[in-house]
Protein backbone atom coordinates (compact mmCIF):
# COMPACT_ATOMS: atom_id res chain seq x y z
CA UNK A 1 0.00 0.00 0.00
CA UNK A 2 1.17 3.47 -0.64
CA UNK A 3 2.00 5.86 2.16
CA UNK A 4 -0.88 8.20 1.28
CA UNK A 5 -3.44 5.32 2.00
CA UNK A 6 -1.50 3.91 4.86
CA UNK A 7 -1.35 7.08 6.50
CA UNK A 8 -5.14 7.10 6.31
CA UNK A 9 -5.73 3.94 7.77
CA UNK A 10 -3.20 5.36 10.91
CA UNK A 11 -4.87 8.20 11.05
CA UNK A 12 -8.21 6.39 11.54
CA UNK A 13 -6.33 4.27 13.97
CA UNK A 14 -5.33 7.33 15.85
CA UNK A 15 -9.17 8.87 16.16
CA UNK A 16 -9.80 5.62 17.26
CA UNK A 17 -7.77 5.87 20.21
CA UNK A 18 -8.20 9.33 20.66
CA UNK A 19 -12.40 8.70 21.41
CA UNK A 20 -11.43 5.97 23.68
CA UNK A 21 -8.95 7.56 25.40
CA UNK A 22 -10.71 11.16 25.84
CA UNK A 23 -13.60 9.80 27.53
CA UNK A 24 -11.26 7.22 30.05
CA UNK A 25 -9.19 10.60 30.48
CA UNK A 26 -11.63 12.84 31.25
CA UNK A 27 -13.30 10.86 34.06
CA UNK A 28 -9.51 10.81 35.49
CA UNK A 29 -9.39 14.51 35.18
CA UNK A 30 -12.65 15.37 36.23
CA UNK A 31 -11.64 13.14 39.85
CA UNK A 32 -8.83 15.27 40.16
CA UNK A 33 -9.62 18.65 39.53
CA UNK A 34 -13.05 18.21 41.75
CA UNK A 35 -11.96 16.40 44.23
CA UNK A 36 -7.82 16.61 44.10
CA UNK A 37 -7.58 12.45 44.28
CA UNK A 38 -5.51 10.58 42.14
CA UNK A 39 -7.07 7.88 41.64
CA UNK A 40 -4.51 5.06 40.78
CA UNK A 41 -8.01 2.94 40.29
CA UNK A 42 -9.01 4.34 37.45
CA UNK A 43 -7.76 1.74 34.77
CA UNK A 44 -9.71 -0.97 36.82
CA UNK A 45 -12.93 0.96 36.12
CA UNK A 46 -12.12 0.72 32.65
CA UNK A 47 -11.47 -3.21 32.88
CA UNK A 48 -14.53 -3.25 35.28
CA UNK A 49 -16.68 -1.24 31.95
CA UNK A 50 -15.17 -4.05 29.76
CA UNK A 51 -15.89 -7.16 32.06
CA UNK A 52 -19.76 -6.07 33.03
CA UNK A 53 -20.11 -5.53 29.02
CA UNK A 54 -19.34 -9.34 28.30
CA UNK A 55 -21.30 -10.32 31.39
CA UNK A 56 -24.17 -8.69 30.01
CA UNK A 57 -24.16 -9.52 26.57
CA UNK A 58 -23.24 -13.30 27.44
CA UNK A 59 -26.76 -12.94 29.23
CA UNK A 60 -28.47 -10.85 27.09
CA UNK A 61 -30.32 -12.37 24.53
CA UNK A 62 -32.11 -10.65 21.01
CA UNK A 63 -28.81 -10.68 19.05
CA UNK A 64 -25.66 -8.79 19.60
CA UNK A 65 -26.48 -5.34 19.17
CA UNK A 66 -29.33 -5.93 21.51
CA UNK A 67 -27.10 -7.27 24.10
CA UNK A 68 -24.38 -4.22 23.05
CA UNK A 69 -27.19 -1.69 24.01
CA UNK A 70 -28.00 -3.34 27.30
CA UNK A 71 -24.25 -3.43 27.82
CA UNK A 72 -23.50 0.34 27.15
CA UNK A 73 -26.09 1.01 29.61
CA UNK A 74 -25.80 -0.89 32.47
CA UNK A 75 -22.04 -1.08 32.75
CA UNK A 76 -21.45 2.70 33.03
CA UNK A 77 -24.10 2.93 35.64
CA UNK A 78 -23.28 -0.65 37.53
CA UNK A 79 -19.70 0.70 37.79
CA UNK A 80 -20.34 4.02 38.49
CA UNK A 81 -22.52 3.02 41.45
CA UNK A 82 -19.40 0.58 42.64
CA UNK A 83 -17.27 4.12 42.84
CA UNK A 84 -19.54 5.85 44.32
CA UNK A 85 -19.88 3.47 47.49
CA UNK A 86 -15.87 3.11 47.67
CA UNK A 87 -15.65 7.13 47.59
CA UNK A 88 -18.11 7.03 50.81
CA UNK A 89 -16.68 3.37 52.05
CA UNK A 90 -12.35 4.31 51.38
CA UNK A 91 -12.38 8.00 50.20
CA UNK A 92 -14.84 9.77 52.97
CA UNK A 93 -13.31 7.46 55.72
CA UNK A 94 -9.65 8.91 54.78
CA UNK A 95 -10.65 12.95 54.32
CA UNK A 96 -9.84 12.89 50.68
CA UNK A 97 -5.86 13.27 52.42
CA UNK A 98 -4.04 13.50 48.88
CA UNK A 99 -1.24 10.94 49.92
CA UNK A 100 -3.53 8.48 51.66
CA UNK A 101 -6.39 8.47 48.76
CA UNK A 102 -2.92 7.29 45.97
CA UNK A 103 -2.55 4.70 48.74
CA UNK A 104 -6.06 3.82 49.07
CA UNK A 105 -6.82 3.85 45.47
CA UNK A 106 -3.60 0.84 44.78
CA UNK A 107 -5.63 -0.96 47.41
CA UNK A 108 -8.78 -0.50 45.27
CA UNK A 109 -7.17 -1.48 41.84
CA UNK A 110 -5.86 -4.51 43.17
CA UNK A 111 -9.28 -5.91 45.06
CA UNK A 112 -11.19 -5.19 41.46
CA UNK A 113 -8.33 -6.42 39.27
CA UNK A 114 -8.20 -9.87 41.61
CA UNK A 115 -12.18 -10.14 42.44
CA UNK A 116 -12.19 -10.04 38.36
CA UNK A 117 -10.04 -12.73 37.98
CA UNK A 118 -11.73 -14.83 40.81
CA UNK A 119 -14.83 -14.16 39.09
CA UNK A 120 -14.27 -13.46 35.04
CA UNK A 121 -10.69 -15.92 34.97
CA UNK A 122 -7.65 -15.50 33.31
CA UNK A 123 -9.20 -15.71 29.82
CA UNK A 124 -9.69 -12.49 27.29
CA UNK A 125 -13.18 -12.57 26.15
CA UNK A 126 -14.64 -10.96 23.04
CA UNK A 127 -17.88 -9.39 23.22
CA UNK A 128 -19.46 -9.27 19.55
CA UNK A 129 -20.01 -6.03 17.98
CA UNK A 130 -23.29 -4.92 17.24
CA UNK A 131 -22.43 -3.94 13.40
CA UNK A 132 -19.63 -4.03 11.78
CA UNK A 133 -20.11 -3.41 8.11
CA UNK A 134 -16.70 -2.20 6.36
CA UNK A 135 -16.87 0.41 4.19
CA UNK A 136 -14.44 1.19 1.76
CA UNK A 137 -12.55 4.27 1.42
CA UNK A 138 -11.04 5.78 -1.95
CA UNK A 139 -7.62 7.40 -2.66
CA UNK A 140 -6.49 9.83 -5.27
CA UNK A 141 -4.39 8.14 -7.84
CA UNK A 142 -3.45 7.16 -11.56
CA UNK A 143 -5.65 5.14 -13.28
CA UNK A 144 -5.69 4.25 -17.30
CA UNK A 145 -7.40 7.56 -17.52
CA UNK A 146 -5.18 10.06 -16.05
CA UNK A 147 -5.89 11.04 -12.32
CA UNK A 148 -8.88 9.86 -10.49
CA UNK A 149 -10.65 8.22 -7.36
CA UNK A 150 -8.92 4.43 -6.99
CA UNK A 151 -10.34 1.94 -4.68
CA UNK A 152 -6.78 0.54 -2.80
CA UNK A 153 -6.87 -2.59 -1.15
CA UNK A 154 -7.08 -2.88 2.41
CA UNK A 155 -7.82 1.01 3.13
CA UNK A 156 -11.29 0.74 4.40
CA UNK A 157 -13.13 1.43 8.08
CA UNK A 158 -15.90 -0.84 9.76
CA UNK A 159 -19.21 1.22 10.65
CA UNK A 160 -18.37 -0.39 14.31
CA UNK A 161 -14.83 1.96 14.71
CA UNK A 162 -16.72 5.25 13.04
CA UNK A 163 -19.73 4.77 15.78
CA UNK A 164 -16.68 4.66 18.89
CA UNK A 165 -15.78 7.82 17.52
CA UNK A 166 -19.26 9.69 17.27
CA UNK A 167 -20.44 8.17 20.67
CA UNK A 168 -17.47 9.13 22.24
CA UNK A 169 -17.82 12.48 20.58
CA UNK A 170 -21.66 12.93 21.45
CA UNK A 171 -20.86 11.56 25.38
CA UNK A 172 -17.88 14.54 25.94
CA UNK A 173 -20.09 17.18 24.36
CA UNK A 174 -22.70 16.12 26.61
CA UNK A 175 -20.21 16.17 29.80
CA UNK A 176 -18.98 19.53 28.61
CA UNK A 177 -22.50 20.84 28.20
CA UNK A 178 -23.74 19.68 31.91
CA UNK A 179 -20.95 21.25 33.62
CA UNK A 180 -21.24 24.75 32.09
CA UNK A 181 -25.05 24.36 32.00
CA UNK A 182 -26.60 22.41 34.42
CA UNK A 183 -27.13 22.75 38.31
CA UNK A 184 -24.78 19.62 39.15
CA UNK A 185 -22.12 20.94 36.55
CA UNK A 186 -22.36 24.31 38.93
CA UNK A 187 -21.70 23.00 41.84
CA UNK A 188 -18.87 20.55 40.77
CA UNK A 189 -17.27 23.45 39.48
CA UNK A 190 -17.73 25.55 42.65
CA UNK A 191 -16.48 22.90 44.51
CA UNK A 192 -13.36 22.33 42.26
CA UNK A 193 -12.69 26.07 42.54
CA UNK A 194 -12.89 26.66 46.44
CA UNK A 195 -14.19 23.33 48.74
CA UNK A 196 -14.60 25.39 51.78
CA UNK A 197 -16.62 28.58 50.14
CA UNK A 198 -18.69 25.56 48.79
CA UNK A 199 -19.61 24.27 52.10
CA UNK A 200 -20.15 27.83 53.42
CA UNK A 201 -22.71 28.16 50.86
CA UNK A 202 -24.52 25.24 51.15
CA UNK A 203 -23.27 22.78 48.57
CA UNK A 204 -22.70 18.98 49.59
CA UNK A 205 -19.37 18.67 48.96
CA UNK A 206 -19.54 14.72 50.24
CA UNK A 207 -22.25 14.28 47.74
CA UNK A 208 -20.74 16.32 44.92
CA UNK A 209 -17.73 14.28 45.27
CA UNK A 210 -19.36 10.96 45.46
CA UNK A 211 -20.98 12.02 41.89
CA UNK A 212 -18.46 13.01 40.79
CA UNK A 213 -16.06 9.66 41.59
CA UNK A 214 -19.09 7.81 40.15
CA UNK A 215 -18.77 9.84 36.72
CA UNK A 216 -15.65 9.54 36.10
CA UNK A 217 -15.62 5.41 36.97
CA UNK A 218 -19.00 5.75 34.36
CA UNK A 219 -16.75 7.36 32.09
CA UNK A 220 -13.94 4.70 32.01
CA UNK A 221 -16.89 1.99 31.92
CA UNK A 222 -17.72 3.16 29.06
CA UNK A 223 -15.21 3.31 27.13
CA UNK A 224 -14.24 0.01 28.64
CA UNK A 225 -17.43 -0.98 26.92
CA UNK A 226 -16.49 0.90 23.48
CA UNK A 227 -13.17 -0.61 23.24
CA UNK A 228 -14.50 -4.62 24.21
CA UNK A 229 -15.40 -5.65 20.82
CA UNK A 230 -12.06 -3.71 19.39
CA UNK A 231 -9.78 -5.51 21.95
CA UNK A 232 -11.68 -8.11 24.40
CA UNK A 233 -12.32 -8.22 28.04
CA UNK A 234 -9.02 -9.20 30.47
CA UNK A 235 -8.54 -8.44 33.99
CA UNK A 236 -5.13 -6.57 33.64
CA UNK A 237 -6.73 -4.58 30.49
CA UNK A 238 -6.55 -1.51 32.72
CA UNK A 239 -3.01 -0.82 33.28
CA UNK A 240 -1.86 0.31 29.59
CA UNK A 241 -5.28 2.17 29.90
CA UNK A 242 -4.35 3.89 33.01
CA UNK A 243 -1.00 4.20 32.01
CA UNK A 244 -1.98 6.26 28.87
CA UNK A 245 -5.10 8.28 30.54
CA UNK A 246 -1.97 9.71 33.08
CA UNK A 247 0.30 10.97 30.60
CA UNK A 248 -3.00 12.40 28.69
CA UNK A 249 -3.97 14.11 31.70
CA UNK A 250 -0.46 15.29 32.83
CA UNK A 251 0.09 16.74 29.14
CA UNK A 252 -3.30 18.36 29.12
CA UNK A 253 -3.10 20.39 32.24
CA UNK A 254 -4.34 18.28 35.60
CA UNK A 255 -7.79 19.29 36.43
CA UNK A 256 -8.23 21.03 32.87
CA UNK A 257 -11.28 18.87 30.75
CA UNK A 258 -10.34 21.13 27.53
CA UNK A 259 -6.57 20.25 27.93
CA UNK A 260 -7.65 16.79 28.54
CA UNK A 261 -9.05 16.65 25.50
CA UNK A 262 -6.52 18.41 23.35
CA UNK A 263 -3.96 16.05 24.67
CA UNK A 264 -5.79 12.75 24.03
CA UNK A 265 -6.20 13.58 20.56
CA UNK A 266 -2.66 14.23 20.76
CA UNK A 267 -1.52 10.99 22.36
CA UNK A 268 -4.04 9.06 20.42
CA UNK A 269 -2.81 10.42 16.80
CA UNK A 270 0.47 9.76 17.63
CA UNK A 271 0.23 6.14 19.06
CA UNK A 272 -2.19 5.69 15.67
CA UNK A 273 0.68 6.88 13.29
CA UNK A 274 4.12 5.24 15.18
CA UNK A 275 2.15 1.85 15.93
CA UNK A 276 1.18 1.21 12.05
CA UNK A 277 4.34 2.90 10.67
CA UNK A 278 6.92 1.33 13.52
CA UNK A 279 5.74 -0.73 16.26
CA UNK A 280 3.20 -0.17 19.20
CA UNK A 281 6.23 -0.15 21.52
CA UNK A 282 7.53 2.77 20.04
CA UNK A 283 4.60 4.31 20.57
CA UNK A 284 4.77 4.31 24.00
CA UNK A 285 8.04 5.44 24.28
CA UNK A 286 7.52 8.49 22.24
CA UNK A 287 4.56 8.92 25.20
CA UNK A 288 6.09 8.72 27.85
CA UNK A 289 9.13 10.77 26.06
CA UNK A 290 6.52 13.38 25.49
CA UNK A 291 5.20 13.51 29.22
CA UNK A 292 9.19 13.57 30.49
CA UNK A 293 9.86 17.07 28.44
CA UNK A 294 6.19 18.19 29.59
CA UNK A 295 7.03 18.20 33.17
CA UNK A 296 10.42 19.43 32.51
CA UNK A 297 9.42 22.17 30.21
CA UNK A 298 5.29 23.45 31.39
CA UNK A 299 4.80 21.22 34.29
CA UNK A 300 1.04 22.73 34.10
CA UNK A 301 0.25 20.78 30.91
CA UNK A 302 -1.30 22.26 27.60
CA UNK A 303 -3.67 24.35 29.13
CA UNK A 304 -3.27 24.54 32.79
CA UNK A 305 -3.04 27.72 34.75
CA UNK A 306 0.78 28.31 35.98
CA UNK A 307 2.19 25.91 38.68
CA UNK A 308 1.28 27.05 42.36
CA UNK B 1 -30.73 36.11 67.19
CA UNK B 2 -27.22 34.07 67.03
CA UNK B 3 -25.71 33.05 70.46
CA UNK B 4 -21.59 31.85 70.79
CA UNK B 5 -21.23 30.05 73.59
CA UNK B 6 -17.57 29.35 74.70
CA UNK B 7 -16.70 27.66 71.50
CA UNK B 8 -13.10 25.94 71.23
CA UNK B 9 -11.58 25.39 68.18
CA UNK B 10 -7.92 25.03 65.88
CA UNK B 11 -6.22 23.59 63.57
CA UNK B 12 -4.74 20.04 64.51
CA UNK B 13 -3.08 21.01 67.92
CA UNK B 14 -3.13 23.92 67.42
CA UNK B 15 -5.93 26.16 69.94
CA UNK B 16 -6.80 28.92 68.57
CA UNK B 17 -10.60 29.47 70.29
CA UNK B 18 -10.18 29.68 73.74
CA UNK B 19 -14.06 29.71 74.99
CA UNK B 20 -14.79 32.45 72.85
CA UNK B 21 -18.73 33.58 73.40
CA UNK B 22 -20.60 36.41 72.04
CA UNK B 23 -24.39 37.16 70.55
CA UNK B 24 -26.23 39.60 68.02
CA UNK B 25 -29.85 39.91 68.17
CA UNK B 26 -32.45 41.12 65.66
CA UNK B 27 -31.24 44.57 63.62
CA UNK B 28 -27.94 45.03 65.51
CA UNK B 29 -24.43 44.97 64.06
CA UNK B 30 -21.89 43.69 66.52
CA UNK B 31 -18.08 44.03 65.66
CA UNK B 32 -15.42 41.66 66.55
CA UNK B 33 -12.00 43.49 66.41
CA UNK B 34 -8.82 42.50 68.03
CA UNK B 35 -5.04 42.10 66.88
CA UNK B 36 -3.90 39.49 64.17
CA UNK B 37 -4.15 36.47 65.25
CA UNK B 38 -6.54 36.82 67.87
CA UNK B 39 -9.34 34.59 65.76
CA UNK B 40 -11.80 36.59 64.72
CA UNK B 41 -11.16 34.94 61.61
CA UNK B 42 -11.49 31.70 63.18
CA UNK B 43 -14.42 32.26 64.86
CA UNK B 44 -16.54 33.18 62.02
CA UNK B 45 -15.60 30.03 60.64
CA UNK B 46 -16.01 28.09 63.19
CA UNK B 47 -19.95 29.42 64.02
CA UNK B 48 -20.32 28.36 60.07
CA UNK B 49 -19.42 25.02 61.05
CA UNK B 50 -16.36 24.95 58.61
CA UNK B 51 -13.97 24.35 61.69
CA UNK B 52 -15.18 21.68 64.21
CA UNK B 53 -15.66 22.63 67.63
CA UNK B 54 -13.78 20.94 70.39
CA UNK B 55 -15.76 22.79 72.97
CA UNK B 56 -18.80 24.61 73.56
CA UNK B 57 -22.19 25.90 71.25
CA UNK B 58 -23.47 27.94 68.20
CA UNK B 59 -27.37 29.05 68.65
CA UNK B 60 -28.87 30.02 65.49
CA UNK B 61 -32.85 31.62 66.38
CA UNK B 62 -32.93 29.20 69.36
CA UNK B 63 -31.76 26.26 67.31
CA UNK B 64 -28.36 24.31 67.71
CA UNK B 65 -26.17 24.77 64.92
CA UNK B 66 -22.79 23.35 66.27
CA UNK B 67 -22.09 19.99 65.06
CA UNK B 68 -24.38 20.17 61.85
CA UNK B 69 -22.77 19.30 58.85
CA UNK B 70 -21.52 22.47 57.44
CA UNK B 71 -23.41 22.32 54.04
CA UNK B 72 -26.79 22.57 56.56
CA UNK B 73 -25.93 25.96 58.01
CA UNK B 74 -25.89 28.33 55.55
CA UNK B 75 -29.62 26.52 54.94
CA UNK B 76 -30.92 28.14 57.98
CA UNK B 77 -29.99 31.36 57.46
CA UNK B 78 -26.47 32.33 58.29
CA UNK B 79 -25.03 34.06 55.72
CA UNK B 80 -20.89 34.40 55.20
CA UNK B 81 -18.86 36.93 53.45
CA UNK B 82 -15.52 35.45 54.15
CA UNK B 83 -11.91 37.21 54.43
CA UNK B 84 -10.59 38.08 51.15
CA UNK B 85 -13.97 37.91 49.21
CA UNK B 86 -12.91 34.02 48.10
CA UNK B 87 -15.46 34.39 44.97
CA UNK B 88 -15.37 31.43 42.39
CA UNK B 89 -13.14 33.31 40.24
CA UNK B 90 -13.41 31.19 37.01
CA UNK B 91 -17.62 31.65 36.98
CA UNK B 92 -19.43 34.19 36.25
CA UNK B 93 -21.04 37.18 38.08
CA UNK B 94 -24.30 35.09 37.61
CA UNK B 95 -23.16 31.68 38.21
CA UNK B 96 -21.52 33.05 41.84
CA UNK B 97 -25.29 34.25 42.43
CA UNK B 98 -26.69 31.67 41.84
CA UNK B 99 -24.53 29.93 44.10
CA UNK B 100 -26.10 31.93 46.93
CA UNK B 101 -29.91 31.73 45.93
CA UNK B 102 -29.09 28.11 45.56
CA UNK B 103 -28.45 28.02 49.21
CA UNK B 104 -31.41 29.14 50.09
CA UNK B 105 -32.99 25.70 50.23
CA UNK B 106 -36.76 27.34 49.54
CA UNK B 107 -36.94 29.48 52.71
CA UNK B 108 -39.05 32.64 52.50
CA UNK B 109 -39.93 35.34 52.46
CA UNK B 110 -39.34 36.63 49.01
CA UNK B 111 -38.61 33.81 46.70
CA UNK B 112 -35.86 33.22 44.42
CA UNK B 113 -36.30 35.96 42.13
CA UNK B 114 -37.03 37.94 44.63
CA UNK B 115 -33.79 37.29 46.53
CA UNK B 116 -31.70 38.17 43.78
CA UNK B 117 -33.60 41.17 42.29
CA UNK B 118 -33.57 42.52 46.13
CA UNK B 119 -29.42 41.39 46.35
CA UNK B 120 -28.81 43.21 43.08
CA UNK B 121 -30.99 46.55 43.63
CA UNK B 122 -28.56 47.04 46.82
CA UNK B 123 -25.59 46.27 44.05
CA UNK B 124 -26.71 47.87 40.59
CA UNK B 125 -23.24 47.68 38.78
CA UNK B 126 -23.61 43.90 38.87
CA UNK B 127 -26.58 44.01 37.07
CA UNK B 128 -24.13 45.06 34.12
CA UNK B 129 -21.39 42.97 35.16
CA UNK B 130 -23.67 39.37 35.21
CA UNK B 131 -21.99 37.63 32.19
CA UNK B 132 -18.36 38.85 33.58
CA UNK B 133 -15.76 36.49 34.58
CA UNK B 134 -15.85 37.39 38.63
CA UNK B 135 -12.21 37.59 38.69
CA UNK B 136 -11.85 40.39 35.85
CA UNK B 137 -14.06 42.44 37.97
CA UNK B 138 -12.01 45.30 40.46
CA UNK B 139 -11.61 45.02 43.98
CA UNK B 140 -14.26 46.97 44.98
CA UNK B 141 -16.97 45.08 42.40
CA UNK B 142 -15.58 41.85 43.47
CA UNK B 143 -16.34 42.88 47.04
CA UNK B 144 -19.85 43.95 46.22
CA UNK B 145 -20.22 40.21 44.57
CA UNK B 146 -19.16 38.78 47.37
CA UNK B 147 -21.67 40.50 49.73
CA UNK B 148 -24.52 40.08 47.00
CA UNK B 149 -23.76 36.37 46.98
CA UNK B 150 -23.92 36.28 50.62
CA UNK B 151 -27.35 38.18 50.58
CA UNK B 152 -29.06 35.86 47.81
CA UNK B 153 -29.50 33.35 50.49
CA UNK B 154 -31.73 35.77 52.19
CA UNK B 155 -29.59 35.21 55.85
CA UNK B 156 -30.79 35.90 58.90
CA UNK B 157 -27.73 36.67 60.08
CA UNK B 158 -24.74 37.93 58.30
CA UNK B 159 -21.21 37.77 58.95
CA UNK B 160 -18.70 39.65 57.59
CA UNK B 161 -15.09 39.35 57.61
CA UNK B 162 -13.10 42.31 56.73
CA UNK B 163 -15.51 43.58 53.96
CA UNK B 164 -13.33 46.99 53.49
CA UNK B 165 -9.92 45.71 53.36
CA UNK B 166 -7.86 47.28 50.69
CA UNK B 167 -11.12 49.15 49.30
CA UNK B 168 -11.01 52.87 48.34
CA UNK B 169 -12.74 55.66 50.57
CA UNK B 170 -15.99 55.36 47.89
CA UNK B 171 -16.58 51.90 47.92
CA UNK B 172 -15.63 51.61 51.97
CA UNK B 173 -18.83 53.71 51.86
CA UNK B 174 -21.27 51.93 50.17
CA UNK B 175 -20.60 48.71 51.49
CA UNK B 176 -21.13 50.42 55.23
CA UNK B 177 -24.70 51.83 53.59
CA UNK B 178 -25.45 48.45 52.50
CA UNK B 179 -24.79 47.05 56.08
CA UNK B 180 -27.10 49.91 57.53
CA UNK B 181 -29.69 48.88 55.67
CA UNK B 182 -29.67 45.33 56.19
CA UNK B 183 -29.39 46.40 60.37
CA UNK B 184 -32.79 48.28 59.10
CA UNK B 185 -34.22 44.85 57.59
CA UNK B 186 -33.65 43.38 60.97
CA UNK B 187 -31.04 41.20 59.98
CA UNK B 188 -28.37 40.60 62.96
CA UNK B 189 -24.33 41.32 61.71
CA UNK B 190 -21.30 40.23 62.64
CA UNK B 191 -18.65 41.95 61.72
CA UNK B 192 -15.21 41.60 61.57
CA UNK B 193 -12.82 44.95 61.53
CA UNK B 194 -9.94 46.32 62.46
CA UNK B 195 -10.19 49.62 60.98
CA UNK B 196 -11.08 52.42 63.71
CA UNK B 197 -13.59 54.94 61.65
CA UNK B 198 -15.34 51.55 60.14
CA UNK B 199 -16.17 50.46 63.04
CA UNK B 200 -17.37 53.26 64.86
CA UNK B 201 -19.73 54.22 61.86
CA UNK B 202 -21.38 50.89 62.12
CA UNK B 203 -21.42 49.40 64.88
CA UNK B 204 -23.89 48.61 67.66
CA UNK B 205 -21.54 46.85 70.10
CA UNK B 206 -17.70 46.03 70.01
CA UNK B 207 -16.19 42.92 71.29
CA UNK B 208 -12.56 43.01 71.85
CA UNK B 209 -10.87 39.42 70.88
CA UNK B 210 -7.76 38.19 72.36
CA UNK B 211 -5.89 35.44 72.77
CA UNK B 212 -9.32 33.21 71.26
CA UNK B 213 -11.41 34.42 73.51
CA UNK B 214 -13.86 37.80 74.01
CA UNK B 215 -12.28 40.26 76.08
CA UNK B 216 -14.75 42.77 77.05
CA UNK B 217 -17.99 44.15 74.88
CA UNK B 218 -18.44 47.80 75.11
CA UNK B 219 -21.64 49.63 73.69
CA UNK B 220 -20.07 51.42 70.49
CA UNK B 221 -21.56 54.88 71.76
CA UNK B 222 -19.00 54.50 74.91
CA UNK B 223 -16.34 54.14 72.78
CA UNK B 224 -17.64 56.84 69.73
CA UNK B 225 -17.33 59.58 72.78
CA UNK B 226 -13.81 58.19 73.48
CA UNK B 227 -11.78 57.19 70.36
CA UNK B 228 -8.95 57.03 72.14
CA UNK B 229 -10.73 54.01 74.17
CA UNK B 230 -10.74 52.17 71.39
CA UNK B 231 -7.60 52.54 69.53
CA UNK B 232 -5.69 51.69 73.51
CA UNK B 233 -8.04 48.64 72.90
CA UNK B 234 -6.42 47.67 69.61
CA UNK B 235 -3.19 48.65 70.59
CA UNK B 236 -2.84 51.14 67.31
Amino acid sequence: MQFGPHLVLALIEGAVLSAVLALMASGLSLVFGVMRVVNVAHGEFFMLGAVTAWFVAAGTGGGPAIAFAAALVVAPLAVGTLAALADGLVLKRIAYDPERTIVATIGLLYILQQATLMTFGPAARPVEPPFNRRIALPWIGQTDEGWGLIWPWGLSVTTYKLFVIAAAVVVLVLLRRGLGRTRAGLLMRATQIDRETALAFGIPVGRVYALTFGLGAGLAALAGVLVVPLQQAHYLMGGDALLLSFITVIIGGLGSLGGTLAAAVLIGMSEGIISVFFSPTLAKIAATLLVAFVLVFRPQGLSGGPPR
Amino acid sequence: MLEVEAIEAGYGPVRVLRGLGFSVGIGEILCLTGRNGAGKTTALRAVMGLLPLTAGQVRLGGTVVSGLPAHRVPRLGLGYVPQGRRLFGPMTVAENLEIGLQARGGRPPRGRQGALAHALARFPRLRERLGQRADTLSGGEQQMLAIARALCLEPRVLLLDEPTEGLQPSMIAAIRDVVKGLKDEGVAVVLVEQRIEAILSVADRVAFVEGGRVRETVAAAALGADPALLAARLGV
